[in-house]
């Protein structure tokens, strides 16, 4: 085996504080976003100011770490300037890139030509290389976060047919759906990821505790219910239970999250440049433990140690993970 | 995550019987002296500064009415059985609450541990811990902070007393890596 | 209501139904159902395609006697090798319109040949269509989950540049797609052994939540919602904002009496209450609803009158 190409990690950062603690836990670039609409983490309390980001830019530049600004929602009609003026004050900030998913929005950035680097956010849900390629040659996008619905061997693959790079989730919560593409969080509560940059808004949500068990319940609907002692899942519908016919459960997936540790090697053999860390609307606590953790291995696997395995279970969803799509059974 | 530590029923005995009024004196300046210190908290709450939220330690015979009005923040300690209304209440373990403050902890993972319970507007409760989790905030400092141009003198003692009380009960009153040494 | 200028267009099969069903019902829509653009072709899963791929040519065939402008859709999310060969081959191989739901096939479009765009496309702003617009497509039906003053604005952009906005109008909305397939996993199996139980539900299988409220339905890999959208109510609005087309999505059932109401109240012939009505009586094990566009959240249901 040749020597493993070095691998990018990028981690998330819903705040300046957490900005901070990702890069000195030794994260190779930052995603954050603005305090509104125009990125899919737009949670009450979370997200960066335009001076915050400023300021974040120039602290992660000072440490060596690059910063990626999200604006991967899907613009209102009629407010485009709100999404192309974030494009433009990236720009001006001097941020390494933006991940985009919107065409219109693309097609901006591509013909402002400002010197941003263009990646294309997993909301665009190009999942195979002809459409990565029409995204590379038409705007010129630089790099790919794939969509979690491929295997590591449809990775590969995909890595010797195009002329981007590509970014893989490698670790936190898991969609089930083509992102990007679902309105399940609209139809239940009238706020969507595309829209509005929240599934599942927590303005929708409702917890009751009764007799030990936690009812959740999403835009009236009730999605879960878990007795005492039992992890609780993020309320959104995709990890609900439901009756379908003569099943009753988990119908879309199990509150599990994903964590791809053991796959380092196999998806560097693939080609993969960057590997990312879902949670930006996580605490610093959480991205300071992940982001360590996963530098640590990935440090193991450049110097050809074996990686050790960490445990952040405690940290996820459903206190259980899973690697998902990379492994065909999954589907 | 290791387990949450439980405040001593000793403790919690003692302060069940332990006068309200200067508690609540103490919280409210602790309030007024975060306004001051902290002003980036209130502005990351936007609208949700307009709440009321009930802080119930689970472990203590008592919980706490926070009103982060950016002009004037209230806090006061209520018994529970006489909190009032409340917009959100969020409820744990005295370790689990403190912990969140000093990033100790994440919150999202209380919750799916169900160390953490949140009832009421789930919209607020995260805004507020989204808001105290960038202040990276201590409470031994910010106790010492309530000494005003004391503080100095005042950090020593507060943060031995915190180290102590930490020995003594489990429960971290100190950022993770900022003891007494510093 | 006053009569409006509409094409009624009939969106492409979602569900998996048996190859004579199949036939049959697009036989029915050739002769008998007052649409001006039927899209055939595999929406939901590559699995599905063989069961029917020859009898295809004999459903275009009996479309364009009849009368309608056939155009072929293609795939919702195309992953596979075979898919993407499919995908390049509904393209370069086909004489007819074709309608993209997976932005793979923007790789094929070629300014020579105009191309509409599906719902499952995100186009949710004057931008997109912009782009969109430029590149070929003369024909956008929008997100179902855009409100309506989304609708508005991007209806409004869309007659400088020429055109013409549908909206999804009747029947279950297409919520969700994936790698994976629910229908098996409901019933034990795996997505590569699947025994095709999606063929049971010719509907989709409704399920649940935990109160018991219909709340979605699963269609192999893709999610809809319970509710089938319903704009008969709302013409007069959509005609307004300058909306060119609207979609009918197919159902069991008598199809063609959703049609036909559809088609009399555009022309003006029956008001939109008896539409409703005649919708009811077509389809009674629906609920509708015109949520998306004009309520709180996707599943409101129609409001009373």
């Amino acid at each position: 085996m040749t020597a493993p190409r070095s691998i990018e990690l990028i981690c998330p950062a819903g705040t300046p504080a957490a900005l901070r603690g990702a890069v000195e836990a030794g994260a190779h670039a930052v995603y954050c976003g603005f305090n509104d609409e125009t990125n899919a983490r737009n949670f009450p309390g979370l997200n960066f100011s335009r001076e915050e980001m400023a300021e974040a830019i120039k602290f992660a530049h000072n440490h060596g770490a690059k910063v990626l600004v999200a604006l991967n929602t899907f613009p209102r009609a009629g407010t485009f300037w709100r999404w192309s003026k974030a494009v433009d004050d990236c720009a001006r900030f001097g941020a390494d890139a933006v991940i985009l998913a919107d065409l219109g929005l693309l097609d901006y950035a591509a013909r402002r030509d400002c010197g941003l680097r263009l990646h294309l956010s997993v909301q665009a849900a190009a999942a195979n290389a002809d459409a990565i390629n029409f995204y590379a040659r038409t705007f010129g996008v630089k790099r790919v976060v794939l969509p979690r619905v491929l295997t590591v061997q449809e990775i590969a693959a995909i890595n010797r047919e195009i002329d981007a790079e590509t970014e893989v989730f490698i670790f936190g919560g898991l969609c089930v759906m083509a992102e990007g593409r679902c309105s399940l969080s609209s139809y239940a509560t009238g706020k969507s990821p595309n829209m509005n940059g929240a599934c599942s808004p927590a303005s929708h949500v409702e917890y009751r505790e009764a007799g030990g068990h936690l009812v959740s319940r999403l835009g009236g609907f009730a999605i879960n219910r878990v007795a005492a002692g039992q992890p609780a899942p993020y309320p959104t519908l995709c990890k609900g239970v439901f009756e379908a016919g003569d099943y009753k459960g988990h119908v879309f997936e199990d509150p599990v999250s994903l964590d791809a540790a053991a796959l380092i090697p196999q998806l560097n053999e693939a080609g993969v440049t960057a590997l990312k860390i879902e949670g930006r609307q996580r605490s610093r606590a959480y991205t300071e433990a992940v982001v360590r953790s996963f530098r640590r291995a990935l440090d193991d696997h450049a110097a050809g140690r074996p990686i050790a395995a960490g445990d952040l279970r405690a940290l996820t969803e459903g206190q259980q993970t899973t690697s998902g799509a990379y492994r065909k059974t999954w589907r | 995550m290791n387990a949450i530590p439980q405040l001593p029923p000793m403790g919690a005995a003692a302060l069940r019987l332990a006068p309200l009024a200067p508690l609540s004196f103490v919280a409210a300046r602790f309030a007024r002296s975060l306004g001051r210190r902290h002003p980036a908290l209130f502005a990351r709450l936007g609208e949700e500064a307009d709440k009321i939220f009930l802080i119930d330690p689970t472990d203590l015979p008592l919980a706490f009415r926070l009103l982060p009005r950016p002009e004037a923040p209230r806090l006061e300690a209520v018994r529970r059985e006489a909190a009032g209304s409340w917009d959100a209440r969020v409820a744990g373990p005295l370790a689990a609450l403190i912990g969140l403050v000093h990033g100790a902890y994440d919150g999202d993972a209380l919750f799916f541990s169900r160390d953490l319970v949140i009832e009421g507007d789930t919209s607020a409760v995260l805004a507020l811990r989204n808001a105290i989790d960038n202040e990276e905030m201590d409470l031994a400092h910010e106790a010492a902070a309530l000494f005003g141009p004391f503080e100095s003198l005042a950090r020593r003692p507060a943060l031995e007393l915190a180290a102590f009380a930490a020995r003594w009960t489990g429960v971290a009153l100190t950022r993770p890596g900022q003891g007494t040494r510093e | 209501m006053a009569e409006s200028n509409f094409d009624l267009t009939l969106g492409p099969l979602q569900f998996n139904w048996p190859a004579q069903k199949f036939v049959d019902f697009y036989a029915a829509v050739a002769d008998e159902a007052p649409v001006d653009r039927v899209v055939i072709g595999e929406l939901v899963c590559s699995k599905r395609a063989p069961f029917y791929a020859d009898r295809l040519p004999e459903a275009i065939e009996r479309l364009e006697r009849g009368g309608k402008q056939v155009l072929l859709g293609s795939l919702a999310l195309v992953t596979l090798e075979r898919e993407r060969r499919a995908a390049r081959e509904t393209f370069d191989q086909t004489a007819h319109e074709v309608e993209i739901n997976d932005l793979t096939l923007m790789n094929w479009v070629r300014g020579d040949k105009p191309f509409s765009v599906g719902p499952l496309v995100n186009v949710y702003n004057e931008a997109t269509l912009a782009f969109l617009a430029g590149r070929g497509a003369r024909r956008v039906c929008l997100p179902p989950e855009l409100p309506f003053a989304s609708v508005e604005t991007i209806a409004k952009a869309s007659r400088d540049i020429g055109v013409g906005i549908e909206v999804w109008a009747y029947g279950r909305m297409p919520l969700a797609i994936s790698g994976r397939c629910y229908h098996a996993r409901a019933r034990g199996l795996s997505k590569d052994s699947c025994q095709f139980v999606c063929d049971k539900d010719p509907d989709g299988l409704p399920t649940k939540t935990l109160d018991g409220v219909e709340f979605l339905a699963i269609n192999g890999v893709q999610t809809l919602s319970f509710k089938y959208a319903n704009l008969i109510l709302d013409l007069d609005r959509l005609a307004d904002a300058g909306v060119a087309g609207l979609r009918l999505s197919p159902h069991s059932g008598d199809f063609i009496a959703v049609a036909k109401a559809f088609a009399g109240v555009c022309e003006g012939r029956i008001s939109p209450q008896e539409g409703l009505f005649r919708l009811r009586r077509a389809a009674p094990q629906a609920e509708f609803t015109d949520g998306f566009l004009f309520g709180d959240c996707g599943a409101a249901p129609l409001p009373a009158f």
